[in-house]
């Protein structure tokens, strides 16, 4: 570099990044599954907002959607079925500098994880969280998941799934201190960029429901607003997720929908007659627990030795 | 037989009997404060220079029946002229608050003939008769059964200094311990005010008074008194001082002086307390204890910090760590440090809660899917208990896995003095390297011989990889050629191998060679090194080992054990007992130490063990001893 001595091979500090910085392999995905508009999503993200590679861990648990992490060339963590939650929040406990995500499945998160995905809600840590929701158990071959919908046929209920299905964005905006919920399709590429752009925006738990389909166990699913684009309801609002004009004015059902008002989001969400996508909810001054987990970073080495020593000292006779 | 009032003639003022040591117990209903008496008088005694450890009898429950045996609550202190290791044999002295948890105590064999019974006599006063016949009933069988009774009327005299005797006959209680054993009373106050000040001056105060109240009423009416000298050695034989703690407050301020800045958990006894202390204290020494929404979440948040840098501890008992097993694998299986503690309870299932055991050892060693190598310590005193955690946290990193550190109910709540730790900053982890790593360096680059490779930490540029649980190579990526597994398998069980190549074998307390050798492991440490010396003076040809190392277990072993004729574990834990029906060599299950022992080392090791869900008093192990002794003699005459 210029001005610099020959043996000066400090890096410097920012370093510009292209697109294929952030790719790694190519995914292993069947083609036409719904990771693949995620997966791209992320990656341009990354580049658009440059997050530097080093500094950003995707975090996953186990599934086609948990493969996530391997595709990208960033930190990673591909860990256990439905854990992907409490290690996200552990990752970014005592490391504010790095932008965490975490991508998960319908089973991962909403069956195995249902627990740590409520409570990860509640935590509000700053993640980006990405539910890959193709209603179905993709990578052990089609048994029923908790978002099955009723009458579905899959391995393990050939008779059709027997109970109603739950609800993603509903059990989320009924978690206290939830902060942000949004919902997208996979085959809309710019509303889904766009929520994820959202998503990464907001500091706090960004929850993202992405409605999708498994060629092989699933491809009907959204049949009928593939079909019939004007069940697709979409939700505008100057505080909430924003579509270019022209992209927006192929949504034929549209309605403005305040993102700080938790109960018409919450009744939107319930809507069956409809596929509602957008921001359902934002709270930008809910609690964060970072601002809790985080606390004592700034000290000294020599603070907390003393600290250290006089904890010792209590104890002494 | 009436109480003794007040109004009784005062007794002339005796000269102390000076003892060696001395058992002292004091027990309530709980929520009575029995506990937090016999604590105070612990530390007391230790201020004194006795050599102290304690046992806390504790009930299961928060709020068992008034007046029942099961309900039995309170602490046991032996204090001695020299370091005392264990809970010992029989009291010499009990407290009761009322007759009937006296009787737990005498069910768990804690009495003998001549033992000197406190209990209050207030019962008589009660306007239930079946309580006041309870009563008369229980002192005849305590005088027939030998024991020294005194009632004391300690509801009559709280009752002149606090309206709610149920938060003050402790402390009165604490005045008459500290008369018969002739304590500092200025220190004892001092104490006092430093440990009710947080309740307020009026509280402070009032406990004052209850307890000059209880010691001068000892003065005037108590016969006994006597006298355990201060250790003639300064226990610590060192210049920095000595602290006074339980296991549990050691592991805290292990993990603080560790530089451990996350200690994750989820409620569970008897292990919980670790985070109490800690969230006490820790946020001044700049650490967080996240309580997690169960045990599962709690390792992997644990998990998730030391991987992104800052090696975190978890801390569990038994049941949690069933629930922990999955992710104990990801943590072998991706070489991320960690440390676990476990505070050990009785097993299996919810088991016994509050009480002692040392049942987790196979499933700390094996609970996981596959073959899943990990470092296992184990404390043996409290003072080990401390700085154990700092050898965990370098251990974790330096061997890039997690590190299970196995401690007990015994340890947990037992106060032992020891020198005070002298903080040395190299404790400390180091900061962050931050710094990119080497162009080409892998994640998992294992060194062919020792299996260790270093790890790149997010944030590190160039360091970039992806954590899996699943089979992988050195670029963490996934397996798909069958001959990566083997070698993955190999490198990571190889650092276990590497790590007992750096260990010195153990030293053997008595002679290096003899008739019997006992193993231990963990809190039984001074319980059998008693029974042992007891042997020894005897003249028999006993001695004792303790393993700190469980996994990999400490060199040299099986050549120590061929120098003895029979070698026998003893642990506070189930096993078969030989000649119970269809119990044969082939059927008989062994305690968890035997049969790791007996695995590793093809020496045919026999086990005493057992499961009372108490510490395991000296004199039942040395008889215990004698008799595989005299067992072993027969058959090699026959």
């Amino acid at each position: 570099m210029q001005g610099l001595k020959k043996e000066w091979d400090i890096l410097p500090v920012e370093q510009h990044h292209d697109q294929k910085d952030y790719a790694s392999a190519l995914p292993r995905w069947c083609p036409g599954c719904g990771d693949h508009a995620a997966l791209n999503a992320v990656r341009r993200l990354c580049y658009e907002k440059q997050l530097p590679p080093e500094r950003t861990v995707v975090v996953s648990g186990i599934g086609c959607s948990s493969r996530f992490p391997h595709y990208m060339k960033t930190y990673g963590f591909h860990g256990l079925h439905g854990r992907a939650f409490p290690v996200a929040c552990g990752v970014k406990s005592r490391r504010p500098d790095l932008h965490v995500f975490v991508v998960t499945g319908d089973g991962d998160c909403c069956a195995i994880g249902a627990g740590h995905w409520i409570h990860a809600l509640r935590y509000n840590m700053d993640l980006t969280v990405i539910l890959l929701d193709n209603n179905v158990y993709g990578l052990t071959k089609n048994q029923t998941s908790p978002t099955t919908r009723l009458g579905e046929h899959t391995n393990t209920h050939p008779h059709g799934a027997m109970i109603p299905p739950l609800n993603p964005i509903t059990v989320a905006l009924g978690i206290a201190n939830a902060s942000f919920v949004a919902q997208t399709v996979d085959w809309h590429p710019a509303h889904v960029y766009s929520t994820i752009e959202a998503a990464h925006q907001h500091r706090g738990l960004s929850f993202v429901r992405i409605l999708q389909r498994c060629p092989h166990f699933s491809a009907h699913v959204f049949d009928a607003p593939l079909q019939d684009p004007s069940l697709l309801l979409l939700m505008e609002h100057a505080e909430g997720i924003t579509l270019d004009a022209d992209k927006s004015k192929k949504f034929t059902t549209r309605m403005q929908h305040d993102p700080r008002d938790l109960n018409r989001a919450r009744a939107v969400a319930a809507r069956e007659d409809v596929y509602p996508i957008g921001l359902f909810y934002r709270n930008e001054r809910a609690a964060c627990y970072d601002d809790f987990t985080s606390q004592g970073l700034s000290m000294t080495q020599s603070e907390r030795q003393n600290a250290i020593r006089a904890a010792i000292d209590r104890f002494a006779i | 037989m009436q109480a003794t009032t007040a109004e009784a003639s005062p007794v002339q003022a005796r000269v102390a009997t000076t003892v060696d040591e001395h058992i002292v117990e004091i027990v309530s209903d709980s929520g009575e404060g029995a506990q937090t008496c016999g604590q105070i008088f612990a530390d007391l005694c230790a201020r004194h220079g006795n050599g102290i450890w304690t046992v806390e009898i504790i009930p299961a429950e928060i709020e068992p029946p008034k007046r029942s045996r099961a309900g039995a609550s309170g602490n046991r202190i032996r204090l001695g002229s020299r370091p005392v290791t264990n809970a010992g044999d029989c009291a010499d002295i009990v407290v009761a608050f009322n007759e009937q948890v006296l009787y737990s105590r005498i069910d768990a064999g804690a009495l003998r003939p001549g033992t000197i019974v406190f209990v209050d006599g207030s019962w008589l006063a009660s306007p239930d008769e079946r309580i006041v016949q309870q009563y008369r009933e229980a002192l005849a069988d305590f005088r027939a059964r030998g024991y020294e009774v005194i009632p004391l009327p300690i509801v009559e005299e709280c009752l002149r200094h606090a309206d709610d005797v149920r938060k003050g006959k402790n402390i009165w209680v604490l005045g008459l311990l500290c008369a018969i054993y002739d304590l500092e009373h200025t220190k004892v106050l001092q104490t006092i005010a430093a440990r009710f000040a947080r309740k307020g001056a009026d509280t402070a105060r009032r406990n004052a008074d209850l307890f000059t109240a209880g010691y001068e009423w000892a003065l005037r009416h108590v016969e006994q008194r006597f006298r355990v000298a201060p250790c003639a050695v300064p226990q610590d034989g060192a210049a920095q001082g000595t602290v006074v703690m339980n296991g549990n407050q050691a592991i805290a301020l292990g993990i603080m002086s560790a530089g451990i800045e996350v200690c994750s958990m989820y409620p569970i006894t008897p292990a919980t307390s670790v985070s109490h202390f800690l969230a006490s204290a820790f946020e001044q020494t700049g650490g967080i204890v996240h309580q997690a929404e169960d045990e599962i979440a709690a390792i992997g948040f644990a998990i998730g910090c030391s991987y992104a840098g800052k090696t975190a501890v978890t801390i569990t008992s038994g049941p949690g760590l069933a629930l922990k097993t999955e992710f104990i694998g990801l943590a072998v299986m991706a070489e991320i440090p960690l440390v676990i503690v476990v505070v050990q309870r009785g097993g299996p299932s919810t088991g016994l809660p509050t009480k002692v055991e040392q049942g987790d050892l196979m499933a700390a060693l094996h609970a996981s899917p596959g073959d899943c190598p990990k470092i296992i310590l184990a404390p043996a005193t409290i003072g080990e208990c401390f700085h154990f955690m700092i050898t965990a946290r370098k251990l974790a990193e330096e061997f890039r896995g997690p590190v299970m550190v196995l401690s007990d109910a015994n340890l947990a709540t037992g106060q032992q003095p020891f020198p005070k730790p002298v903080f040395d900053p190299a404790w400390l982890a180091p900061p962050l390297d931050m710094s990119p790593v080497e162009p080409g360096a892998l994640p998992f680059a294992w060194d062919p011989e020792t299996g260790l490779s270093p790890r790149h930490i997010p944030g590190q540029r160039g360091g970039e990889y992806v954590v899996t649980g699943l089979a992988h190579d050195e670029y963490s990526h996934v397996a798909y050629e069958s001959s990566i597994n083997q070698r993955a398998m190999r490198m990571r069980s190889r650092k276990l191998a590497v790590l007992q190549s750096a260990l010195k074998p153990p030293i053997v307390h008595g002679d290096a060679s003899g008739d019997l050798l006992v193993v231990g492991w963990g809190s039984t440490l001074g319980t059998i090194e008693e029974a042992v010396d007891r042997l020894r003076a005897d003249g028999l040809k006993v001695s004792s080992v303790h393993l700190r190392f469980l996994s990999p277990l400490e060199p040299g072993l099986r050549e120590l054990f061929g120098r003895f004729k029979k070698v026998v574990t003893v642990e506070v834990n189930y096993s078969d007992d030989e000649g119970d029906p269809f119990i044969t060599a082939e059927s008989r299950r062994y305690a968890p130490l035997a049969q790791l022992l007996r695995a590793h080392t093809l020496v045919d090791i026999d086990c005493w063990s057992r499961v009372p869900g108490s510490p395991l008093p000296p004199s039942v192990i040395a008889q215990q001893l004698r008799l595989k002794l005299s067992a072993a003699e027969n058959l090699c005459r026959a």
